[in-house]
This record gives structure tokens, sequence and C-alpha cells, in this order.
């Protein structure tokens, strides 16, 4: 596993307080790990704190999956 | 006409964060007073509180028993508190399972008197260091009075009325009495009605001592602070916490077997007209409330033998008093009248809501609590039984719970035993 996915699974399950093993990298945060959309909003925002990178809103709507998030995310670093 | 009777209990506090637990430590004299711990308080004028204990604490509140993971971060600590109370009431009334048509029929009324103040600051600081963007999402709604009524109706399906009161120092009486009458004009068959309060931070402390609200000489004799009716009370301590009740029309009560601790029978309203932070000293608005109350139980002074007073531990209490005394006339040498605000400080929004709770407990143990520290009673105070340092025990049939607001606003309840 990446560096950047440890990073992004540990956000996850701190800010939805889901177990770890749910967070795989093909989850959706809305299907599998009960977030809603204002739940995606603070994690884009935990996100941007922790790798210093800006995730406009347009590219946050594309954001549906863990593994959307680190391909983004890796791909800005 | 419908009678609404109380069901179930739910309490957070300074002392304790179960019902027994509490109402132990109350009869034992205990005090919740001490430093505050929540921040660095070096620099303020008040630098105690009585502050809930950490869950590692003997009577501590553990948030993680009623209250999601992810909801504990997004809102302020008043709402953690109000839902937590919310399903301790729910657990002793035996009504955490209900069918459709019932939470049809129950809504919640659980307000608070000024809201997530630390949150405002703290997510404040964050706006001005680090910009707009960085405000969390769930700012507004993890903040909002409203919340725990919204956020426990969610929890548990409850699609009755759903209301929550702010009326500053009054709105934990204001709760319970606006959701009494919901019951009575048949608008729910259950209600959990109450309040919840935190505001131990440096904005809310700062606030309160600056309108010289807070005692500000007791800051090495935490315990000692909160003193209602005695000679040397300086200001109010600040507390924090929820209390919660289920109220319940009668018939709906009895038709499920429910235990039932007591019955809601007067609920009166008024308001000063006098000035924002300070009581009329004749308090005719505290004497107009509290005879609407009577007057709506079909009572007089004499039914009365336990009133829970709104004391502070301010230059109101006399004042208070007065009013009782005026109200009651003869019939004051009968009746107990102390503060549990001495052993838990001033809840704010949730105290009119905990103290309805020590007085629905003080009719089910046949026993009133005390009013601590109350050494040397200030003049005015003669000839009336202020419950001094020790819990006593006495015929309790019927009770008076007296909150006063800023804004000049005031509620009274009574309950008695059915």
């Amino acid at each position: 596993m990446s560096e950047t996915a440890d990073r992004v699974k540990k956000i996850v399950i701190e800010h939805l307080g889901v177990e770890a093993d749910k967070v795989t990298e093909d989850a959706s945060f809305i299907d599998d790990l009960g977030a809603d959309s204002l739940d995606i909003v603070e994690l884009v925002m935990a996100f941007e704190e922790e790798f210093g990178v800006e995730i406009p809103d347009d590219a946050a709507e594309k954001i549906g999956t863990v593994k959307d998030a680190i391909d983004y995310i890796d791909s800005k670093q | 006409m419908r009678r609404v009777v109380v069901t179930g209990l739910g309490i957070v506090s300074p002392l304790g964060a179960d019902i027994e637990t509490v109402w132990k430590n109350i009869l034992a004299s205990k005090s919740g007073a001490g430093k505050i711990t929540r921040f660095d308080a070096s620099d303020q004028k008040c630098q105690i509180a009585c502050e809930v204990k950490p869950a590692d604490h003997e009577y501590g509140f553990d948030p993680n028993k009623r209250v999601d993971h992810k909801i504990q971060r997004q809102v302020d600590p008043f709402i953690i508190y109000g839902i937590d109370a919310a399903g301790q009431a729910l657990e002793d009334a035996g009504l955490t399972e209900m069918d459709d048509a019932t939470k049809l029929r129950a809504g919640c009324s659980i307000g608070s008197g000024i809201g997530g103040l630390p949150g405002i600051e703290s997510e404040s600081l964050i706006l001005a260091e680090k910009g707009p963007s960085r405000v969390s999402p769930h700012f507004v709604h993890g903040r909002l009075i409203n919340l725990i009524s919204g956020q426990v109706s969610i929890k548990y399906g409850l699609r009755g009325p759903n209301h929550a009161v702010v009326t500053a120092c009054s709105t934990g009486a204001h709760s319970i009495g606006d959701a009494a009458r919901m019951i009575r004009d048949d608008d729910a068959d259950i209600m959990l009605a109450g309040g919840a309060e935190s505001t131990i931070c440096p904005i809310g402390i700062a606030g309160f001592a600056q309108a010289r609200a807070l005692n500000s000489s007791f800051n090495d004799r935490p315990e000692q602070a909160s003193r209602p009716y005695d000679k040397d009370r300086d200001g109010f301590v600040m507390g924090e916490g929820a209390g919660v009740v289920v109220l319940e029309e009668y018939e709906h009560a009895k038709a499920r077997g429910a235990k039932i601790y007591a019955e809601v029978v007067g609920y009166g309203l008024s308001g000063d007209a006098y000035h924002v932070t300070a009581p009329d000293p004749q308090m005719d608005g505290a004497f107009r409330s509290m005879s609407a109350a009577l007057k709506k139980a079909g009572m007089t002074p004499a039914d009365i033998d336990y009133i829970n007073a709104h004391g502070t531990s301010t230059m109101a209490d006399t004042i208070e008093l007065g009013a009782v005394r005026r109200l009651f006339g003869d019939a004051i040498s009968n009746v107990s009248m102390s503060s549990t605000k001495s052993a838990i400080g001033h809840l704010l929004g949730g105290a009119g809501a905990v103290e309805a709770i020590f007085c629905i407990l003080s009719i089910r143990d046949q026993i009133v609590p005390p009013t601590l520290n109350l050494d040397n009673p200030d003049e005015g105070t003669e000839g009336v039984d202020l419950v001094p340092h020790v819990p006593r025990k006495r015929q309790v049939r019927a009770v008076l719970n007296n909150s006063f607001g800023f804004g000049g606003t005031n509620a009274s309840l009574i309950m008695k035993a059915l």
C-alpha cells in the first residue's frame, strides 16, 4: 500500500468513525462508509490539510471512492 | 382534560451522568466545583466551574455510550450531553423501541440558553487565522440550539412536535412546561423535554464575568464558591450538563404499565419588563409566574412542601425569597426551599430541567436536597427552612421549581405525587 493510501485511510477512519477493514480502496464514501455530502466536504478539507494540496469543488465532486481520493492526491504531488 | 405525567429521567451533570449517581452525590452534600481544566483560565477573573467530569473519573461521563463517534466530532458538547440525557430518559421509561404509530405521536422539546459557544469561539479563530475555506461544513448545525431535538428525533425516529426553547436560564423549565402543554393539547402523547448547556470556554467565562454575574473571590476555594443565601456569596458558579424527562399522557402511560414518577400539574410564565440582567427588586415577575402555576394546579401555597429555588448565589437570591414570602404568607413555615446550584453550579439553559429532576426525586424518596455552604444566612432569610448543608427527610407531596432568565423571563413548574 502506498504512503498516500495509508494516510487517506487514516483520515477516513477518524472522520467517519468506521472500522479499518471496511476502508478498502474501492469503498464508496456514501454507499459503503455511511458518509453524507457534508462529510465528504469535511474529508476533502482534511485531505487538503494533510497533503498540502488544493482540491477544487469540481474535482471534489468526482471523488466517490477511497481510490478516487488517493489517485487525485497522487496526481497533484 | 388530558393529564401529563413523568415516566423517565436522564441527566448529565458535574456530579455524575446517571440519575442514581447524581442523586446519591447530591444527598451526600458533594460539590461538583473545581478549578477549570477545559482550558487555561489563569488570566480570567473567575477560574473555577462545575465541569462534567471525564469518563475515567469516579462519576465521569462517557460520550461513547449513546452518541455516535461521527456525531461527537461534529457537534458542540451541549448537544452530546443532550443526546445522552434523552437516551437515558427513554431507556428509563422503557420507550427505546416504539412502533411507528407511537413515534408519530412522540416529540422533542429540548432547548439551550446559549447553544454551541465553544464551537463558535474556536471556528471564529480558524476563520481569522486560516480563512473561510477552513470553516467546518458542520459548523452551523453543530452549534444550533434546536439540534438536540433534531439529533434525538433522528436517532429514535420521533416524528411528533420538534421544538426548542431559548429563554436563557429559564430554558429547561419552559421546555418542560411547553411540552406538557403540547401533550395536554393533544399534539403528542410522549415528549422528551429538557435543556442542556456547555459554555465553559474562554469567551463564555469572560462574558459572564464581565457582566458581573460570576463569582470571583473563591478561586482558591472552588467548592465553597456556590453559596446561595449566604452573606459572602458573590456570583454564580458556571455548571454544564443536561437534564431530559419523558413526559407522557397519563392514560397512555397507564395503559402500557409505565412507572410514573409524578404528575405535572402547574406551569406559570411571566416577564419582568424591567432590566436585561437585573431582577426587578420587587420580583413581581417571579411572584406572578409562581401564582399562575399554583392557579393552574388548583393549589394553594399550603399544598407545596418543597421549592427548588432559582437561587444562583447572587444578590437575586433574597429577592426571590421575598417573592416566595409574599406569595406563601404563613404557609412559608411549612415549606422547605433549597438551591441545588450550590452543588452542581448553574447549568443555565439546563438548570430548570435538572432541577425539575431533583424535584421529582424529592417526591419519589421523600427527602429534600440541601443548600451547601450556607454558613451565615443573609438578612431576609429568617424563618425559612433553606435546608443548610445536609438533606432533610420530610413529607414531599408537591414541589415548585422556579427558573428566571436574562431578559426578565420567568417560569415556574409544579409537580406532585400521583
